[in-house]
């Protein structure tokens, strides 16, 4: 029965979601603010009935009802509870339910939390929002339904494949999610101020938070990812340019485009149908990254279930909403008029190059990820795009922007004095050169270690000037210490929100460099009592046994980690379990980590012929890793404070207005819908 | 005029790719071409298993008729999965099955025929694993369709299934006998 009512409440959703897009629109375009108002309420009940029939599935899962074809596919009775919730999106289907979920939780609260917004403008992205609702309810209902029963029901479910039986993998799509659906909103206020024909300073103020969230999510969505592929996979590595990882990254860059191009918008009014564009692709890429995970057109280490039906149905949404929208920007884009002009050396200047590089990166990681599908279709045969393509046109596009992330902030609006900013950023460019030459020499001054001093150093530089940044806001040390702390305590928390989370990417930088050049690994059989050293440190291995988990067995070595001097370090006891449903081993890693560097050993299986008790083994001397969680970890955060910003809050709106009219004095013009903020 | 144009650029663009992406759709990125397919068959010489009768000992042996010639070891899970397949096949009549053990060792195969049955008509043991590599064999069971004249002309990669038999392989070998 309660699959029946989840059932019956996406298709009840679906009529909402139709009457959400067609009305408010038509209100908009007859100035009727009856029917433009429909939208509020639409997007509440849309939410209900979605949240209905999300919460129908959860029920499925909890009480094991194993009718429900994908409850019988993707659970178990024997598996912890908290794997019975996450198995809800850990599959096709319940992860498209949740993906429409968090279109509706956005819609729900552009209604509620967008009061202040002009009804117009409102109403228009509202329904944006709707249509794309639709897009998704249509394909859940006729491809992917979650509610399907079969008869006779089995007694107990195939189980969830133990991989994603984990806590890092449970959060990381809803994340994602978070992220890809986030960029939908700023999609949907790019379509209303084109149907509208204008974009002011006011419009990118409102539509910067909901990229920021999307932004927030996405970033700590991939980290988590990147996370638990390298503890759980067993193969010490974070990131392998693998297609599916690459649908999460180019949205990625391409939002962080948009999040900056953004800001231009608002402080300058100018970057407008660029900036509409950028909010275009970045949503349109997000759906790319679906089309791309579940159609099967690309092979990938992640096994999502793929189905030619479901990617034709993906490729007729996305054919839908990339044709319509960029023919409507082809359309409507040449009569938005650009605002303030400003010369190359400003910080508009900055933040172009800054869109342009990430574009360009967005773009070539997009051609290396898609090219295997253009050579196959040109029959030029079957090839796969790996790491050394990425590493080598990714690395050169990002030194540069490195470079100026640093010098932009520094540099004024309009025309800003590179020469002057330079020379405020001696301490950095010193601490760029030490660290430099510091690595340089403990790495062993090999022609080798140039290129990852250099990254090192380039970490170094943007940490340093992004510490003198905030340095010279609140005057340190060139005005009293109170005056100082006034001063720190009145920056706008947008402010905050930058510098940490350039701070966070610096550390970011540092850790891929830092990691990638002094990774080290060793593959051996070990016996009992066998010691192998690698990075300076030794691992003991004391001897293997054989354990049992609530629904796996597994062998667990025991190692004992050392240092140089022989101090034991650490026990390591890394795991290999053979889990029984469905039938599938995993690796469970022992990571011991000094907050700097981490030591990380695997086992394998046993060799037996190589004498009693021997075993393969897999050790990982792994520095700097940590330093990629606190740089994403950082990000994330400069997100939230940035997020927290006194412009970006409701039951501001006077102030933000005050505010928002001083920064926009130069040639913004003051928005129409004004008025309906207060 | 061209300043307009080039808001038409991104749709250009996205035209082109959903192109690719609809002849995408309508392939396969897993199915790999076999670099052998339409090649003759590899000169081989192996021995048989010990004590089992007919082997299969070189490349004159397969040739004369339509056969398929099937990979296989005793350590292969998926092979066991594909075992009654082709005892059902051999049974048909249609075509004989020859099949070439490698990665094993004599005694296991052998012990691993007794125990599941044995579909194969004739059979050469690997010893070196030589000639899995010149058949550019990448996993366990694969399995080749030879014609009259000793030219590749399938290769299926995992193990066969009914359907598979009855869509793809039959028919091809029907159409092969009678050409």
């Amino acid at each position: 029965m309660i699959p029946e009512i989840g059932h019956f409440a996406l298709v009840l959703g679906l009529f909402v979601a139709l009457v959400q897009s067609v009305v408010p629109l038509v209100g908009a375009q007859r100035g009727n603010l009856a029917m433009m108002e429909v939208a509020r309420p639409a997007s509440v009940a849309l939410f209900l009935t979605i949240g209905v029939a999300f919460v129908a599935l959860t029920h499925s899962f909890l009480v094991s009802d194993f009718s429900v074809s994908n409850v019988y596919m993707n659970s178990h009775t024997d598996k912890p509870l908290l794997y019975k919730i996450t198995g809800v999106w850990g599959n096709h289907e319940g992860s498209l339910l949740l993906w429409i979920l968090i279109l509706a939780v956005f819609s729900l609260a552009v209604a509620v939390f967008g009061r202040n917004l002009p009804p117009m403008l409102r109403a228009r992205a509202l329904a944006v929002q709707a249509m794309i609702t639709v897009g998704f309810l249509l394909f859940i209902l006729f491809t992917s339904n979650p509610f399907e029963r079969i008869d006779p029901a089995p007694l107990n479910g195939r189980g969830l494949n133990p991989l994603l039986q984990d806590p890092g993998l449970a959060f990381h799509p809803p994340m994602l999610y978070m992220g890809y659906v986030g960029f939908s909103m700023a999609f949907s206020f790019a379509i209303a101020a084109l149907i509208e024909g204008r974009v002011d300073a006011a419009w990118a103020r409102w539509v910067r938070p909901w990229t920021l969230l999307a932004w927030i999510f996405l970033t700590l969505g991939i980290a988590l990812g990147s996370w638990w592929a390298y503890y759980e996979l067993g193969w010490g590595g974070w990131w392998y340019w693998d297609p599916v990882e690459n649908a999460s990254f180019i949205p990625w860059l391409s939002g962080t485009a948009l999040l900056h191009s953004a800001i231009v918008v608002e402080k300058r009014d100018t970057l407008k149908s660029w900036t509409i564009l950028l909010a275009i692709i970045t949503f349109s890429l997000s759906l790319l990254g679906t089309f791309l995970v579940r159609s099967g057109v690309l092979t990938s280490v992640h096994a999502f279930a793929t189905d030619p039906t479901r990617g034709v149905f993906i490729l007729l949404l996305l054919a839908v909403a990339v044709v319509g929208s960029l023919s409507l920007y082809a359309w409507r884009a040449p009569q938005l008029k650009g605002g303030g002009v400003f010369a190359p050396v400003s910080r508009e200047g900055t933040l172009l190059l800054n869109n342009v590089l990430l574009s360009t990166a967005a773009a070539t990681v997009l051609l290396g990820t898609l090219y295997p599908l253009f050579a196959d279709a040109l029959n030029l045969g079957k090839v796969s795009v790996g790491p050394p393509f990425f590493n080598a046109v990714f690395v050169p596009l990002m030194i540069p922007m490195i470079v100026v992330m640093a010098l932009g902030p520094m540099l004024a609006w309009k025309r800003g004095d590179a020469l002057g900013a330079a020379k405020r950023l001696w301490l950095a460019l010193v601490a760029a050169a030490a660290v430099f030459a510091a690595t340089y020499v403990v790495a062993g001054g090999a022609w080798t270690d140039v290129g990852a001093a250099f990254g090192m150093g380039l970490g170094a530089w943007l940490l340093v000037a992004t510490g003198v940044e905030w340095a010279e806001r609140v005057q340190l040390f060139r005005t009293s210490p109170a005056n100082s702390l006034k001063r720190a305590v009145g920056l706008p928390r947008a402010a905050y929100g930058m510098s940490l989370a350039h701070a966070g990417t610096a550390l970011l930088v540092m850790g891929i460099v830092g990691n990638t050049a002094w990774k080290a690994e060793s593959i051996q059989v070990m016996a009992p009592g066998d010691v192998v050293e690698i990075g300076g440190h030794s691992y003991l291995f004391e001897g293997a046994e054989t354990v049992d988990g609530p629904n796996y067995a597994a062998s667990r070595g025991h190692f004992i980690l050392r240092d140089e001097d022989g101090t034991a370090l650490a026990r390591l006891d890394p795991e290999k379990r053979q889990y029984t449903s469905p039938p599938q081993t995993t690796t469970e890693a022992a990571i011991h980590s000094d907050g700097i560097t981490d030591y990380y050993a695997v086992i394998g299986d046993p060799s037996p012929d190589q004498g009693p008790g021997a075993y393969v083994t897999r050790f990982y001397h792994e520095p700097f890793v940590p330093l990629l969680w606190y740089g994403a970890l950082l990000m994330g955060l400069g997100g939230v404070v940035s997020l927290t910003d006194r412009r970006h809050r409701v039951g501001a709106p006077t102030r933000a207005r005050a505010r928002g009219a001083a920064a926009s004095a130069g040639g913004a013009v003051a928005p129409t819908g004004a008025s309906a903020r207060v | 005029m061209t300043r307009k144009l080039v808001y038409f650029l991104p749709l250009l663009v996205v035209a082109v790719l959903l192109g690719f992406f609809i002849v995408g759709l309508q392939r396969d990125p897993r199915e790999l071409p076999s670099v052998l397919l339409d090649q003759p068959v590899p000169e081989f010489a192996l021995p048989g298993l010990p004590g089992r009768e007919p082997p299969l000992t070189e490349k004159a042996d397969l040739q004369g008729e339509v056969v398929l010639l099937n990979f296989f070891g005793s350590w292969c899970a998926a092979c066991l999965q594909e075992h009654p397949v082709l005892q059902r096949i051999q049974d048909e009549g249609l075509v004989p099955v020859h099949g070439i053990a490698f990665k094993d060792q004599p005694d296991d195969t052998l012990r691993w025929l007794k125990r599941h049955g044995d579909p194969y008509d004739r059979i050469g043991y690997d010893t070196t694993n030589r000639i899995a590599i010149e058949f550019g064999i990448t996993g366990a069971p694969e399995t080749f369709v030879i014609d009259k004249a000793g030219v590749i002309r399938h290769k299926q990669i995992g193990p066969i299934t009914d359907r598979i038999w009855a869509e793809t392989l039959r028919p091809l070998i029907e159409d092969l006998n009678e050409g």
